[in-house]
């Protein structure tokens, strides 16, 4: 049992946030947030270009560093604490590890050189209302067309290519589509969270590259969404520790009544609150991400990653939403002013924690697994 | 980071359980889940007999070095232990503050003839240590010990004169380790003296403390010229803060993973009882359940980041929040527990005052977040620790 990150593990991380510090300032974040792309093209060029972030989980034999999952964690709690606008999470979290999981074709190798060259992905997996719980309600495929609308999609108005969810027969298939494809409409939505863009995507008449069958599709979703809640769940880590850190920075700067605010115990308290929730997520998030490499490996369950998940995005959910709106209070008036950065946290903490299931959906499906089935 | 044990450890974690099944049987069956927290004044004779059994079996001690007759075990092997000890069910530990904090510590200060003169007790189940640091004006300050150490030039020997509170199995113990005043021109920290003292003297009285459960754990004990001799001081006069404080360091939580299995337990129990009354259906305990079986899996992956960096004697971010994360944790179960049994909550076994396992349960909850420094004194520490906030003000002493 290792429970630590291995030097190389560090490294990747402490790479990753000088990086971030460098270019998503807070002044790059809102620049980048209300462009047009909702991100920093050149940005994302040295990702691709000068760092190789997108090949971290290709297979070496695809041209990729094959690393694993606790390796992408420990990017995304990075990429996470700056509020990197990036299509990172779209392109590499979801549509790559998507792609991973179907059949060897032609339309598979050609997104994954299309991603590994630096090209954009978004996956596709939403009804019309950005809801994910039922499959059938997704855009449906029929005779080759695809038809339908899906929305809340993670830089579905930008990207190169999507892998789109499609409901077909009784079953769910997996279709890639170039982004300019005749029939797709897209258009950007606004959102109360402007750190990560969201898109409709309408379907006309759409045609796609199979990716997978219809009887096939539906657990490739599944555990594609398991992961990107273990994703989410580092990106909420890194919110809520940059929550915590800048609002420590602000504490200890203010003076009130010819003493720091920071000398408070009131204050030093809810600070400490703020680190037990912080590290608590922590070291589900790290569980998590062991899981899932375990799990990818084949050495472990479905209902062993389901639980995994569950509990890190959860965790990591209420806590970054705890640390930022904690944040906001230990700021004072200035903490609900545009000008400081704690407000884009909340925002994106609040939007993340609801994500993919919030916290109390995440608890019923745990309470399901504990009460419902035969076991004690 | 990998979440599996070695060939070896797996290994060793066989041997421990099958040694734990064909020893806790028999005489032993009837101790098997008792004498945790809450519960540690059942059986004292049976569990200091198993202590003996453990012993013999060479399971004892297994953290200490092999040169004082330990296996040098290492952090994985002693959870490993823990674990299987609690999966066993193993009773609570009548030797555990002899093993996991007197020991080491005398390992470490102790002369070797203090060594030789303790450490065989304690690592044969023959001698029990109780700890002797709270005082009624000293709880979370304890740097206000008001008992006094004064060597008598006479007889050659420490007299020791104050009053300790919340020593747990006083009563039971051949020694206890007192924190005492050395040097009364002295305050807070300075001053201060680590005495090895026995029970057995007409010095030392002991009163037990009857608990808002009706049974008594905890003692008060009084020193009325009681007596220890010149050279059952570990560390010099002046030293005592030092070596108190590096006792506590002892603890590295390895014994917290055992904890947990006695949690789950609880939690265990908890899920059976709100299936068999209907309260499984309940949408908000459904909710609490849940909360509850995440936050235990999470303690345990806690522990787990806490001891793979256990090497340094500073203490990580990740043990620092552990005892205000535990005890909370704990408490909000014991009010589940009652909230899932409902009505029959109310209900006791018999009289005069005879709790179930979650009633008491429930009760002793509310010790868990005060014993060990209180929710406030750990958020003071994580905050001025962890986060580099300014420290409290200190009155004047």
């Amino acid at each position: 049992m290792e429970f630590t990150f291995t030097e190389e593990q560090l490294m990747i991380q402490d790479m990753a946030a000088g990086f971030v510090d460098e270019v998503s300032t807070s002044e790059a974040v809102r620049t980048a947030m209300t462009s047009g792309l909702g991100y920093d093209a050149s940005v994302w060029q040295r990702i691709t270009e000068e760092l190789c972030w997108q090949a971290l989980p290709i297979d070496e034999a695809d041209g990729g560093l094959g690393l694993g999952f606790v390796e992408m964690v420990a990017m995304l709690e990075q990429t996470g604490r700056r509020l990197l606008c990036s299509p990172f999470f779209a392109t590499v979290c979801m549509a790559l590890y998507a792609a991973k999981q179907c059949p060897e074709s032609e339309a598979k190798q050609a997104l994954i050189e299309a991603i590994l060259g630096g090209q954009t992905a978004a996956f596709v997996h939403t009804d019309s209302q950005g809801r994910w719980q039922d499959l059938s309600a997704l855009p449906r495929s029929e005779s080759g067309l695809i038809n339908g609308c899906a929305s809340q999609v993670i830089n579905g108005d930008s990207a190169d290519w999507l892998v789109v969810a499609v409901s077909e027969g009784e079953g769910c298939a997996l279709y890639l589509v170039a982004g300019d494809a005749e029939g797709v409409g897209r258009s950007a939505q606004v959102t109360m969270d402007q750190t990560r863009r969201l898109a409709t995507l309408d379907f006309t008449n759409v045609t796609g590259q199979r990716l997978c069958e219809a009887s096939a599709g539906a657990a490739i979703v599944n555990i594609t969404l398991e992961l990107a809640r273990i994703g989410a769940a580092a990106e909420l880590v890194g919110v809520a520790q940059q929550s915590l850190d800048s609002s420590v920075a602000y504490i200890l700067e203010r003076v009130q009544f010819g003493r720091t605010i920071a000398s408070f115990q009131a204050v030093k308290h809810k600070c400490a609150d703020i680190m037990v929730k912080l590290e608590s997520s922590r070291s589900a998030l790290y569980y998590a991400a062991c899981v899932a490499d375990e799990f990818m490996a084949g050495s472990t369950s479905l209902a062993a990653l389901q639980e995994a998940a569950s509990i890190a995005k959860a965790y990591a959910g209420e806590a970054a939403f705890f640390a930022a709106g904690v944040g906001i209070q230990l700021h004072g008036g200035v903490g609900i002013t545009a000008e400081y950065d704690i407000q884009l946290y909340f925002k994106r903490a609040r939007a993340q924690e609801a994500y993919l299931g919030s916290p109390h959906w995440h608890r019923e499906r745990l309470a399901a697994m504990l009460l419902d089935g035969d076991a004690a | 980071m990998k979440l599996s044990f070695s060939a070896a450890d797996e290994a060793f974690r066989a041997e421990v359980a099958t040694w734990l099944e064909a020893n806790l049987s028999g005489e032993f069956e009837e101790i098997r889940f008792r004498g945790g927290p809450g519960d540690e004044h059942v059986f004292v004779e049976e569990r200091k007999a198993w202590e003996q059994r453990m012993a013999a079996g060479g399971w004892t001690c297994i953290a200490w070095p092999e040169s004082h007759g330990g296996k040098h075990a290492s952090i994985e092997q002693q959870v490993i232990f823990n674990e299987e000890y609690a999966r066993a069910g193993g009773p609570g530990r009548v030797g555990h503050i002899g093993e996991t904090l007197m020991g080491p510590t005398l390992i470490e200060f102790g002369t070797p003839e203090q060594q030789a003169k303790y450490l065989p007790g304690i690592r044969e189940g023959r001698e029990y240590w109780c700890q002797g640091y709270s005082e009624p004006g000293a709880g979370s300050d304890l740097g206000n010990v008001k008992t006094r150490a004064v060597f008598d030039e006479a007889t050659q020997q420490w007299r020791i004169n104050g009053q300790k509170v919340w020593t747990s199995l006083a009563h039971e113990s051949h020694y206890c380790f007192v924190v005492a005043r050395t040097d009364p021109s002295q305050v807070g920290h300075k001053g201060l003296g680590f005495f090895m003292v026995a029970m057995d003297q007409p010095g030392v009285t002991i009163r037990p403390i009857e608990q808002l459960t009706g049974t008594a754990e905890f003692n008060e004990v009084f020193f009325d010229d009681a007596v220890c001799a010149a050279d059952d001081i570990l560390g010099a006069p002046g030293q005592g803060w030092a070596v108190a404080m590096a006792l506590l360091g002892y603890e590295r939580g390895v014994s917290t993973l055992g904890q947990q299995m006695l949690f789950q337990n609880e939690l265990d129990e908890i899920i059976r009882v709100a299936k068999a009354n209907g309260s499984a259906n309940d949408p908000i305990i459904r909710q609490r359940i849940a909360e509850a079986h995440m936050g235990l899996k999470t303690m345990r992956y806690n522990s787990m980041r806490m001891l793979s960096g256990a090497e340094g004697s500073q203490l990580s971010r990740e043990a620092m929040i552990y005892k205000l994360y535990w005890s909370s944790w704990h408490r909000n179960l014991g009010k589940l527990a009652m909230d899932v049994m409902g009505e029959q909550a109310e209900i006791l076994l018999e009289a005069p005052y005879e709790l179930n396992r979650l009633q008491s349960m429930f009760l002793f909850t509310r010790a868990d977040t005060i014993y060990g420094g209180t929710n406030q004194i750990q958020r003071n520490l994580i905050a001025e620790r962890a986060l580099g906030l300014p420290r409290e003000p200190r009155g004047q002493a």
